[in-house]
């Protein structure tokens, strides 16, 4: 089945194009364009049910900008990437699972939108189990158990915050340890950490 | 009485801890309450709370309830926590990571000295803030820098750590450690974190509104 992908780009050339990167492969089915995407209580974000976003923040005031993937997340799951047209401040675009900016190349945006599908979508798959910890949880484990912050993993591992969070969430469901305490414990028994 | 306790034997400490002896014969439960001076409502609510999934209490029973017998049974509850499970709970622990190496004997009582602590303070903050202004209340001498609201906090981190302890003795103990001591652990933690969570429902769902009622009706 084709994953749906909702565009918020305030440029139409820009929109128009990435509209014609997505529709060129059967992969992907572009389900609405919009010129900008309301924060508010009533967006079409619930009725559309996107997999992924593309939103383009310089739309937004500097305060809305930095919120934009909390108030998407808060509406739907969809993984969310950044449209880079003009320059921001590096707090916006960590926000996104990833960033496509105008002179990206049509295969490596595609690349990007796949990765950022599987980061966001490691959830087991339903005929089999998956309830190992994957490579990059435990990367990710290993961090929290040694104190760090989630900003602090997100710039080690190169990873939005929001798949920091994810990759926790996933953590803690696996192992159903939910104390950072708990967690660095787990890390020792299992090897991942030298006391 | 004694068929009560044939139903559910869970109730056998809710007995001991609010003091009602054995040797009770064929009397009902009003008899025996009667005579170790414990109110049958109270008594039976408590019960309730021990025996149905998903109880609520009724307006009738909030309304009979005798908050210094809730507060008795809290307290002592509190003891049983800290003496008795406390006590038995480490030495089991002790036991078990014996033949672990010494970096995660450690690691494994510190977590668990650290839960200890945890729920140590959050008893002693009830025992020396919450009690005393439950009795206040009751004798109407209650100042207005506290209210019954700002007790209902707090719980869930306690609950956390008990949660997390049970998965890594089920599920992430070193090889060399025994089944059987590891089955013993964790029996005590799950007749623990089940006697917790009655606990704490007695105390948000019976102690909090009817305290709240009074402090309204001041």
């Amino acid at each position: 089945m084709s994953k749906k992908v909702l565009i918020a780009v305030p440029s139409i050339i820009a929109a128009r194009g990435l509209e014609r990167i997505f529709s060129d492969l059967g992969e992907f089915e572009v389900a609405g364009i919009l010129r900008s995407l309301p924060l508010g209580r009533e967006t079409p974000l619930q009725r559309i049910k996107a997999d992924v976003l593309i939103v383009d923040p310089s739309g937004y005031d500097a305060d809305s900008a930095l919120s934009i993937r909390s108030g998407i997340a808060a509406q739907c799951d969809a993984a969310v990437l950044g449209f880079q047209s003009s320059l921001l401040p590096d707090e916006v675009w960590r926000q996104f699972d990833d960033v496509v900016g105008l002179y990206d190349e049509p295969t490596a945006v595609i690349k990007k939108v796949r990765d950022a599908l599987s980061t966001h979508h490691e959830q087991p798959d339903e005929s089999e189990p998956q309830e190992q910890l994957s490579q990059r949880e435990k990367e990710v484990l290993v961090c929290v158990a040694k104190g760090m912050l989630n900003k602090e993993i997100a710039d080690k591992l190169n990873l939005s915050i929001y798949t920091v969070i994810t990759h926790r969430k996933n953590i803690t469901r696996k192992t159903g340890i939910k104390t950072v305490a708990g967690l660095t414990v787990y890390a020792l028994l299992n090897n991942l950490i030298e006391v | 009485m004694a068929q009560l306790l044939e139903r559910n034997f869970q109730l056998l400490g809710v007995i001991s801890r609010l003091g009602i002896n054995f040797r009770f014969g064929e009397d009902t439960v009003a008899e025996v309450c009667r005579r170790d001076g414990v109110n049958t409502s109270t008594f039976l609510l408590i019960c309730n709370v021990y025996s149905i999934a998903g109880y609520t209490p009724t307006e009738d029973f909030l309304a009979n309830v005798d908050l210094d017998d809730i507060v008795k049974y809290l307290k002592r509850s509190h003891s049983y926590y800290m003496g008795e499970v406390k006590g038995g709970l480490r030495e089991a622990i002790d036991k078990l990571t014996e033949p672990c190496d010494a970096a995660r004997k450690k690691v494994i009582m510190g977590f668990y000295h650290a839960y200890e602590d945890e729920l140590e303070k959050h008893f002693q903050y009830e025992e020396t803030i919450v009690f005393p202004y439950v009795k206040a209340v009751l004798a109407k001498t209650a100042g207005k820098d506290f209210s019954i609201a700002r007790f209902e906090e707090n719980h869930t981190n306690v609950d956390e750590k008990l949660g997390d302890l049970k998965n890594i003795v089920m599920k992430y103990m070193p090889p060399q450690c025994d089944n059987a001591l590891i089955s013993d652990v964790l029996w005590r933690l799950f007749m623990l974190q089940l006697d917790l969570e009655k606990h704490t429902f007695i105390e948000d769902n019976i102690l909090v509104p009817v305290v709240n009622r009074l402090e309204n009706n001041e």
